[in-house]
């Protein structure tokens, strides 16, 4: 009956989502705008290509890969861990929690919504990296174009979970604001956002393979810039999203044992 | 003149005890930016393991510019942003009468209305970066040096105080601007690297356009002793000229004020 209900309520939440992220186009755009790391980040690593390919990669591969990022930073980025330490700060988490469908399926619709108008951000920068790379880095065939699509769908629900799971820690800190930024940190060094994961020295390499970090952003740009064969890609596909389950047992974890806690404030 | 440095230590001290109030953030949020700062450092640490020279930068020098940017970091986190994002709040709601009403330059209070103390360890973190990055160039800087780096530490921040100005002066014609300040950030993150990383057109906009060149690839050059004396005065007068042209921007935005009440 709650599934059932759930399923038909999905249409009209995903048209809400939809509306709200055309109504703060602006901000949207600003927060876009202001996603500048992967362009700084490729600056330096063209300049070091300048003198002679790394491993490999060279002028193209670096800009293959930086663009990559930016894109799948744009379509899986998730902020709804401010967003609830914000309700639940202000009580206004009941509103949610009235509703006859679970907070986590309505966060979750609510970020799908603005996935349309993140993905026409995208095109342009994508079409950039095909303009000034060309088409030969890109994943071949239709099957390792599925494990791509794989791989997004799991970096997104990853980093949607975790954000879930550390905004509902807000029910236990008065706020987690702090771990989030914690998280930020380790992400940046570990994933692959500033330094290709293949760079790292080997000792980090394995550190950073165990880390949830490199499957929020690193392994999708690499599928997508042809980076793995296919045994290595399933392996790492495979290991991601037995992170999401993890991420996803934890966070409700977290979740139910909060609830319990929460008192509406001005209820 | 001297009311104004009166007035200065008493914003000071009024900021410092809001503080006290809250010691444990102090502390957490002192590691937080401690551990962010160390982040920067890692590409670097990532390249420079492979190679000896990045776009003509060894890497005790291409320190220095980091240690410049993550010094400016703190004063652009610590004294800049704080006071100037409530203003973007005062605009929005109308409360910035109670400012113009005070008998002081609205400018100087405004801009000095809230300190965040712990922004400032990475003062500390950056002493550690130049430290680090001399012991790597294997030789100390000249005292001609210092005293140039220092003219020029005076000349960004009056820069980034002056872009800051700028950013802010919007927010009397467009109002939502708080989401600015963060894209002013985003901006300033380019300012890590030595500016010749950047090639081209950004090139020509990291110097001119928005003088992110000025800010940290000049004093690093200036502790390297390779700034030529013509390029520290340009630089000295260009920042005085920015800080004049954003007074006279701030003065024409405040003409714009209509109060929210109204």
């Amino acid at each position: 009956m709650r599934l059932a209900g759930t399923l038909r309520a999905l249409p009209v939440m995903l048209r809400v989502g939809f509306a709200d992220a055309v109504a703060y186009r602006a901000e949207l755009l600003v927060w876009v705008l202001s996603t500048t790391m992967p362009l700084i980040m490729l600056a330096l690593w063209s300049a070091v290509a300048r003198d002679g390919p790394l491993g490999r990669f060279g002028q193209a591969e670096f800009t293959a890969y930086f663009l990559a990022t930016f894109i799948v930073r744009q379509v899986t980025g998730s902020w709804i861990s401010w967003q609830m330490n914000y309700e639940i700060r202000r009580g206004t988490l009941s509103m949610r929690l009235l509703r006859p469908v679970h907070p986590l399926v309505a966060y979750g619709v609510e970020s799908l919504g603005v996935l349309p108008l993140r993905v026409v951000v995208s095109l342009p920068v994508a079409a950039i990296v095909l303009a000034v790379v060309g088409s030969g880095m890109l994943p071949r065939g239709p099957g390792m174009w599925a494990l791509c699509g794989a791989a997004l769908a799991g970096s997104w629900l990853l980093t949607f979970l975790v954000s879930f799971g550390i905004g509902s820690l807000a029910f236990y800190l008065e706020s987690s604001v702090k771990v989030m930024e914690v998280w930020l940190a380790l992400f940046f060094v570990f994933s692959g956002y500033l330094v290709p994961i293949e760079l790292f020295p080997p000792a980090l390499r394995t550190v950073a393979d165990a880390l949830p970090f490199r499957y929020q952003i690193g392994l999708p740009v690499e599928l997508l810039t042809s980076a793995h064969g296919w045994p290595e890609a399933l392996a790492l596909v495979g290991r991601q999203w037995l992170f999401v389950a993890g991420a996803a047992g934890a966070a409700l974890l977290v979740w139910n044992g909060g609830l319990k806690r929460f008192a509406a404030f001005g209820g | 003149m001297m009311r104004y440095v009166r007035l200065f230590g008493v914003q000071l001290r009024a900021s410092t005890l809001t503080l006290l109030q809250y010691r444990l953030d102090f502390a957490t949020e002192g590691v937080l930016e401690v551990f962010w700062a160390i982040t920067a450092l890692i590409p670097l640490l990532v390249i420079f393991g492979e190679r000896s020279s990045v776009a003509g930068w060894s890497f005790g020098e291409a320190l220095l510019v980091t240690g410049w940017f993550t010094l400016l970091q703190a004063i652009l986190e610590g004294a800049i942003n704080p006071s100037l994002a409530s203003v973007v709040d005062h605009i929005r709601t109308g409360t910035l009468d109670f400012v113009l009403l005070k008998p002081a330059d609205a400018q100087f209070l405004v801009s000095t209305a809230r300190f965040q103390p712990w922004r400032a360890t990475n003062v500390l973190t950056a002493a550690v970066v130049f430290g680090f990055a001399f012991h790597e160039l294997g030789r100390a800087p000249s005292p001609w040096g210092v005293g140039a780096a220092l003219l020029l530490l005076g000349s960004s921040t009056l820069l980034l105080y002056s872009l800051w100005i700028l950013s802010v002066s919007a927010a009397f014609y467009v109002v939502k601007v708080d989401n600015l300040t963060h894209l002013f950030s985003s901006i300033f993150d380019a300012a890590r690297w030595p500016s010749s990383v950047f090639r081209g057109l950004l090139a020509y906009l990291f110097t001119f356009v928005i003088p992110l060149a000025l800010m940290t690839t000049y004093p690093a050059l200036a502790l390297l002793g390779k700034l030529s004396p013509l390029a520290l005065v340009a630089a000295l007068a260009g920042s005085v000229t920015f800080a004049l042209v954003s007074r006279l921007v701030w003065l024409r935005a405040l003409g714009k004020y209509t109060s929210a009440s109204s």
